[in-house]
């Protein structure tokens, strides 16, 4: 019997530092999105409720959507590649870029690349792939992994950055002034961006209509790390398709109010191929890696809703075990409410490992009202809670079940052991030397047992 | 089998357990339009909706001039196509005024100032399409990005914006300044991009 959800085990070690920021950044952010939706809609449920019909019908007829989204691509001038696996997304991305020798490019911050753990294989095939998305350039720098999808150092304060940029040479002195801290990051990066030979980024929406690519930032390094590069290359996921144009209209208005509170994200691209002949700066090649890596076995799933997601976050932000215990607690790429159901079933082997992370939820539903394309976060978490059930994971907690079983089914035992137990009473059960026994009443007191009484009075008041 | 045949076998077998495919759900992209962001007229709109999101509008090109100088920035460039709308009046005013944007000298260029194909209202942004950008670079790697567009060149919403994207190969929408808020949520402007995000009418 695993004692305690790993979670919750986390939760009680993070330092107070650590818990404040990311519980002092999320509650903000869950207020800008309330504040701007409600500013600006007087309906922002409706929207949210058609963004998630959209998906869904795209999701339906995703094969016909794939299909007319990888010839809209090509029409445009775009080389296509299908992965089917993480590896072969990895293997696909250093091919192209050993086939053109290229060996120093950016990287615009992308969850399907910290998916497949994409920049320590091309660091290991000699390759210099630097992010740089602020948060992500020193997530890299502190070898950390990002505990929040779209802010990924929520969990780090200034006084450690600064003595990241220290440590390694960003910066010559120690200052820990959020400005000062940018401006070195933008100084450094630009040379970067100027030396770079390929981009590579990830996508947040494909129309299968026209094959644009819709990439957002804030910060503008995607349209940075694109600039002097010759080379770009976009990694998507397979479910990031939409029908039409028109659509994109619907989920930009969602995805920047709903992550960080804005009517849209700074920086919207649209990019339907290499840049025009007449355009000195921008890549002359262009490919979208389009990559399964576990996303038709959600499919095949009946948690086929989470793929609706657009990765904006508001689950993690409004999500009372998230806040308490940070991205981290999640064990996976992605964390909070969202990570809870998408991790299990997408590191599909490895759903025993994180077939605890269903079980790390209130059901409070504070996430599915939230959700820009109406996710029902809870029903898959108890979906997810189920199949654990259904194969027999050992899951933290877990009560063995066959001796209530055995009472239950036999009414004559049963009432025996009603009226039995009232020995307990007297007995000394708060000292019984029993772990797990221990650990329950640690946290609660027992009432008095009443075992058989109800049967009683029912029968003295039948007579 | 190829990756691709081995995806599509995998997607279609797992669409054969879904019973009741969703239906497209029609719908009229006004539903999107955000009534309190539009109110007044289409440059209103902008204006407003482009202060709110950290830009400026500048009136004329001798404000420009003003407001670079104000800033300490004296040396950029300038679309040739736009020298005559604003280059020349910069000049005039003492700025030095560069026609080529050559990116071995990109921490020169402290404004730049390029064609934008449009704006949107709703949301102050300013819409750069390739077909018009003199060069990307010049748009982002100076301290302030001037973008010249005409006034009856403002798209009214998002929906309408997308309508128009055209057949060009890339289209940004740039809503006010680069930012982040990665450190401790402080919002700072000026990342990767323009730290001011400007638009004139020409």
């Amino acid at each position: 019997m695993i004692d305690h959800q790993l979670i919750d085990t986390y939760a009680r070690e993070i330092s107070d530092e650590k818990q404040t920021s990311v519980i002092t950044g999320s509650a903000a952010s869950t207020e800008k999105r309330y504040s701007i939706l409600h500013q600006d809609y007087e309906d922002p449920n409706a929207l949210r409720k058609l963004a998630g019909a959209i998906k869904d019908h795209t999701l339906h007829h995703l094969d016909r959507y794939l299909e007319q989204a990888e010839s809209s691509l090509k029409r445009n001038g775009v080389q296509v590649h299908f992965a089917d696996s993480g590896d072969e997304a990895k293997e696909t991305v250093l091919k192209i870029l050993q086939e053109r020798e290229i060996t120093r490019l950016t990287k615009s911050k992308s969850m399907a690349s910290e998916e497949i753990h994409l920049n320590p294989y091309l660091t290991e095939n000699g390759i210099e792939c630097l992010e740089s998305d602020l948060g992500e350039f020193i997530i890299q720098l502190d070898d950390d992994v990002p505990s929040h999808i779209v802010r990924p150092i929520i969990h780090k304060n200034r006084r450690e950055i600064a003595r990241t940029f220290q440590r390694e040479g960003i910066a010559a002195d120690y200052n820990d002034d959020p400005e000062t801290i940018t401006r070195r990051a933008r100084v450094f990066l630009r040379e970067k961006y100027m030396q770079a030979q390929a981009v590579i980024t990830g996508g947040n929406f494909i129309s299968a209509e026209s094959g644009r690519i819709v990439l957002v930032t804030n910060e503008g390094n995607s349209r940075f790390g694109m600039a002097p590069s010759r080379v770009h290359i976009a990694l998507v996921g397979i479910e990031k398709i939409v029908p039409t144009d028109r659509d994109l209209g619907v989920f930009l208005n969602l995805l920047g109010r709903s992550a960080t509170g804005q009517q849209l994200t700074v920086y919207t691209e649209f990019i339907s191929g290499p840049k025009d002949d007449s355009q000195p700066s921008g890549p002359e090649e262009m490919h979208v890696v389009l990559m399964n890596n576990g996303r038709s076995d959600v499919l095949e799933s009946n948690c086929r809703e989470i793929l609706r997601c657009i990765r904006c976050s508001a689950c993690q932000n409004v999500c009372p075990v998230y806040r308490q215990a940070s991205g981290h607690a999640y064990r996976a790429t992605y964390g909070g409410p969202v990570g809870a159901v998408l991790s299990p079933l997408l590191f599909g082997d490895q759903f025993p490992d994180l077939a605890d992370l269903p079980k790390a939820s209130s059901l409070c539903g504070a996430c599915n009202e939230v959700c820009p394309v109406d996710i029902p976060i809870p029903d898959l978490l108890l979906r997810l809670r189920n199949k654990a059930k259904q194969e027999h994971i050992p899951q933290p907690g877990d009560v063995p079940m066959s001796p209530f079983a055995t009472l239950a089914t036999s009414p004559s035992l049963w009432r025996t052991a009603m009226t039995m137990s009232k020995a307990m009473n007297h007995l000394p059960i708060e000292v019984a030397p029993v772990k797990p026994l221990q650990e329950w009443l640690g946290q609660r007191t027992l009432p008095e047992w009443h075992g058989g009484d109800f049967r009683k009075w029912l029968k003295d008041r039948k007579k | 089998m190829t990756s691709r045949d081995r995806i599509f076998s995998k997607v279609r077998s797992a669409l054969e357990g879904v019973k009741d495919k969703a239906a497209y759900p029609d719908y009229d992209p006004a539903v999107l339009n955000s009534a309190p962001r539009l109110a007044g007229t289409l440059t209103e709109a902008f204006t407003r909706n482009l202060t709110a999101a950290g830009g400026n509008r500048i009136g004329s090109p001798a404000e420009l001039a003003g407001f670079l100088q104000q800033a300490g920035l004296t040396r950029g460039y300038c679309d040739p196509a736009l020298m005559d709308a604003i280059g020349n009046t910069l000049a005039s005013h003492g700025l030095t005024v560069e026609t080529v944007y050559d990116r071995s000298r990109y921490e020169d260029y402290q404004f730049g100032i390029t064609r934008a194909s449009g704006a949107i209202a709703e949301t102050g942004s300013l819409i750069l399409d390739d077909a018009l950008t003199s060069d990307r670079l010049a748009a982002l790697s100076p301290w302030v990005h001037v973008a010249a567009l005409r006034e009856d060149e403002i798209h009214r919403s998002v929906p309408d914006a997308i309508a128009a994207l055209g057949p060009s190969r890339n289209v940004l929408w740039a809503t006010g300044p680069s930012k982040t808020a990665d450190v401790e949520g402080i919002l700072i402007e000026g990342v990767h991009g323009p730290g001011e995000q400007v638009a004139i009418f020409i």
